[in-house]
């Protein structure tokens, strides 16, 4: 089953080609530590999801890219062609000459309708080259105009377009200290926006990620790539194949199958069987949690921790809430590595720090004008923060 | 990718605006290596084959064949615009692209809004009806102008109006020269406080600069460079003072102030024109800076002014870069941001600067500026790969900000101390259309903006509350 990814916006495109780019170089990759039957299964299964075969055997990936300003774009298809192992497809971009100036309601009120039209189809075309459509992958960024705007806009069309594929949006969280100064407007839009249409939101923080850089990876001058990479090596290893509980014999077809929102830290540990967090007591609670482990000695891996029930919310018993993936082929080189997607209260202070500042904002109506110029209320801002207000709320009470 | 098209009106914006055209070639001559037309520099030229006779001869891809500024000049004296067309720039414009007049403004903001204005208005829209035809897709205008004359004061801004009017879509982004204390033009408060209610009521965005503020970067070069401190080591071609970036010890007086500004509308245009890790566009610089739009005043700051030539060039010089950019010695206004309030602030950087570079200079620089309370983290950022000439990197801060309260406070003190006694008064009531009221209708406009930056001011200092939120029932 295929997964067709969206990428919108300069953030979407640059993070979609380290995407592919790892989801490639880990299915390719020598190091499998597994036999010759497992990597080849494991690669068929990678590419079925993820690229298209053209006559010749390249690979293409299975995506659609949409930019309102060509400059990222054209880097990001020259760079796929120059790496000479996969590329874009020639016809899959969408592109206009003026951005959206990160401006929210043009990005979802100008170039949404205007270009509905284009974009779902070249989706369309996508879609036709897949056997079976298992969903979309959006990945956006909230701060801007375009990913975040045209993303919502998109997300919502999808969900009309094809009720039954599951739509998950990566939605990167922007830094704390801005990138935007619109970013907290542009962000409370595209979330409740999402909330509406997709079926999972993903969510990336920049400054958690630029954090990993930093510590874990000892980097010193970071740039935007680091970044993209690393958030690629975590969307990778959750969607690269795995087998479920169930079924051992054969890679899951099903590549998504969460359907709640799910927030995924990346734990990467040496050695399994020890708790994620054994600093404090105190856990964030949980809704779900899925664990993927990938390499050596998965079979013996000890989880018992994350059926604790302390760690779940008390109208959910852990063996409904944990799920656990795994497969004995390494990821990325990794001899051993683990995955945490986690649906918990993990979200409600950053999600709650945005709202507070964009309600501060919006108290003195700055910038305002800019989204009402182009149909975006201040009703349209309100329902926004009811929706957020409640989600949060919703959250707490777990 | 969008177009930009330069309007340059009176002596200073064309001087100014022939050091811009200038940079802006040399710049994409260092980026572009092969010589081929591509969309960054379609941003500011067109391509033109100059054996077709008449207007087709414009090639939109392939080989440059010959570079056309895509530009207005406009001035009601011959010799300012004479001069760049005899000058090693003639190539570079349309000769169809000139509105010129002998007469002159006279110092006159009436003579330049009202005569010239309406004598010459179905020839500039002409012109810049054709300038929008040859973009695919004209994104912003730029005009360049002083204050205090009566061209580049009377005749620019009139043209807001029209530009307003005929190309509501787009962007209209005004670099104004301001009067200094010491200026030689008796009228220039008039001029000046005449023009500013123009640009509050159709200017999107406007980027005041100040000759003394320019001059006194000059000097401060000068005497870095013959002090011998530094001796033989800046690096050629990096002064931004100078347009060959060499040091040219007998410069014309303004050129070196010129090429300053020149460097501003550069950087300002970089990041939309060359790509990097994070891209800002035109529109995007006034979605963020412009929070109520009459509040779009940005003061500019550049640095590095030169680079030195050691190569052992330690991390601790990139961060003095950030510094600098707040120091009030940068400024290109008499103003200290540094000690007043910020509505927002622009990073853009050029060069090889990464995001980390970025976040760790804004955490450090942070705790010492003061942000409006619905703004606190009020930045945005923008980083290009492509560094000006002879740099490696460079920054331009943007800043709204309360500082600019002062000089048009000012401004407007000069203004009252003419006013007062009616002193040449009767040079601009004698025009046609000019009565008193067109007077005291710009003083109250001035003085409604003070007022707003006043009470922004208000608020500096006050702990931040944050409000109450909605409540929800669950």
């Amino acid at each position: 089953m295929s997964i067709v990814t969206v990428q919108l916006g300069q953030c979407g495109n640059q993070v979609g080609f380290e995407v592919f780019d790892a989801l490639y170089s880990d299915s390719y990759c020598s190091q499998g530590l597994c036999s010759k039957k497992e990597n080849e299964a494991y690669q068929a299964s990678c590419k079925e999801r993820f690229f298209s075969e053209e006559e010749n055997g390249v690979l293409v990936a299975r995506s659609v890219l949409v930019d309102m300003e060509p400059k990222v774009i054209n880097q990001t298809l020259s760079k796929a062609a120059q790496s000479g192992r996969w590329k874009y497809g020639q016809h899959a971009c969408f592109c206009q000459k003026q951005g959206s100036g990160n401006n929210w309601a043009y990005g979802y009120s100008c170039h949404g309708p205007k270009h509905e039209e284009s974009i779902m189809n070249l989706i369309r075309k996508e879609v036709e080259k897949c056997d079976s459509l298992h969903g979309f992958s959006i990945i956006m960024s909230m701060a801007g105009g375009t990913g975040s705007g045209l993303g919502a806009f998109i997300t919502q069309n999808l969900q009309d377009q094809y009720p039954n594929a599951l739509k998950m949006n990566q939605v990167i969280w922007p830094y704390g200290t801005g990138e935007v100064i619109v970013q907290n407007y542009n962000s409370i839009l595209t979330l409740s926006h999402l909330y509406r249409c997709s079926d999972a939101l993903l969510v990336h923080e920049n400054d958690a990620i630029h954090k990993i850089c930093a510590k874990m990876m000892n980097i010193r001058q970071i740039s935007f790539n680091n970044i993209n990479q690393v958030l690629a090596h975590q969307l990778g290893s959750m969607f690269q194949p795995t087998y479920s509980a169930e079924d051992s014999f054969h890679y899951r077809r099903n590549p998504l199958g969460i359907d709640w929102q799910v927030r995924p830290p990346l734990a990467r540990l040496p050695a399994l069987g020890k708790m994620p967090f054994n600093k404090e007591l105190h856990f964030d609670t949980s809704i779900a949690n899925l664990v993927i482990l990938r390499g050596k000695d998965v079979h013996c891996a000890d989880l018992g921790g994350f059926r604790d029930p302390a760690l779940y919310t008390t109208w959910l018993k852990p063996a409904d809430a944990f799920s656990m993936w795994k497969t004995q082929r390494a990821f990325n080189k990794y001899e051993k590595s683990a995955t945490l997607v986690s649906n918990s209260q993990f979200l409600v202070k950053p999600l709650d720090t945005i709202v507070g500042k964009a309600w501060n904002m919006f108290a003195s109506k700055a910038y305002v004008y800019q989204y009402t110029k182009f149909g975006i209320e201040e009703e349209d801002f309100l329902d926004s923060f009811s929706l957020l207000e409640q989600v949060i709320a919703s959250y707490c009470n777990l | 990718m969008t177009q930009s098209v330069v309007i340059q009106v009176g002596q200073c914006g064309n001087q100014i605006g022939c050091c811009f055209w200038d940079l802006a070639l040399r710049e994409h001559a260092a980026v572009n290596k092969k010589g081929i037309y591509d969309e960054a520099i379609s941003s500011f030229f067109r391509n033109v084959d100059t054996r077709v006779v008449g207007d087709g001869g414009s090639i939109s891809k392939g080989k440059i064949c010959s570079l056309k500024a895509r530009a207005v000049l406009i001035d009601m004296e011959e010799g300012v615009v004479n001069e760049i067309l005899q000058g090693p720039l003639r190539e570079v414009f349309d000769s169809k692209q000139l509105i010129t007049d002998i007469s002159g403004s006279g110092n006159n903001w009436a003579v330049g809004h009202k005569v010239f204005g309406s004598l010459y208005q179905e020839q500039i829209l002409e012109k810049l009806r054709k300038a929008a035809e040859q973009c695919d897709c004209l994104q912003c205008f730029f005009i360049i102008h002083s204050m205090g004359g009566g061209t580049g004061s009377g005749l620019g801004t009139f043209l807001l109006k029209m530009l307003e009017d005929e190309f509501p879509e787009v962007y209209r982004f005004v670099t104004s020269v301001c009067p200094s204390g010491e200026d030689d033009v008796i009228t220039s408060p008039y001029n000046t406080i005449l023009a500013v209610k123009e640009l509050n009521e159709h200017a999107d965005c406007v980027l005041p600069i100040d000759n003394q503020s320019l001059f006194d970067i000059i000097s401060k070069i000068d005497i870095m460079v013959n002090s011998g401190k530094l001796g033989k080591t800046v690096k050629p071609r990096s002064l931004v003072t100078s347009s060959a970036r060499a040091l040219k010890k007998h410069q014309k007086p303004f050129d070196a102030m010129n090429n300053i500004v020149a460097n501003l509308l550069l950087n300002l245009t970089s990041s939309a024109r060359f790509e990097g890790s994070l891209n800002m566009d035109l529109n995007e610089i006034s979605m963020n800076l412009v929070p109520f739009p009459q509040l779009h005043y940005l003061v500019s700051s550049l640095t590095p002014l030169y680079t030195l030539a050691d190569v052992n060039i330690p991390p601790r010089r990139l961060d003095q870069m950030f510094t600098d950019a707040f120091s009030k010695d940068h400024q290109l206004i008499q103003a200290d941001p540094k000690h007043n309030l910020y509505l927002a602030c622009a990073l853009m950087v050029r060069g090889n600067v990464q995001v980390s570079d970025l976040r760790r200079n804004i955490e450090r620089l942070k705790p010492s500026l003061q942000f409006v309370s619905w703004n606190q983290e009020g930045w945005k950022t923008s980083l290009c790969s492509v560094p000006p000439v002879g740099h490696s990197h460079s920054l331009l801060a943007l800043a709204n900000n309360t500082c600019v309260k002062p000089t048009f406070m000012e401004l407007r003190e000069r203004f009252m101390r003419l006013y007062k006694k009616k002193a040449h008064l009767h040079h601009y009531l004698q025009v046609e259309g000019m009565e008193e009221n067109c007077f005291t209708e710009a003083v109250s406009s001035l003085s409604a903006l003070i007022q707003e930056y006043n009470q922004l001011d208000v608020t500096k200092g006050m702990p931040v509350q944050d409000l109450p939120r909605l409540s929800i029932a669950m």
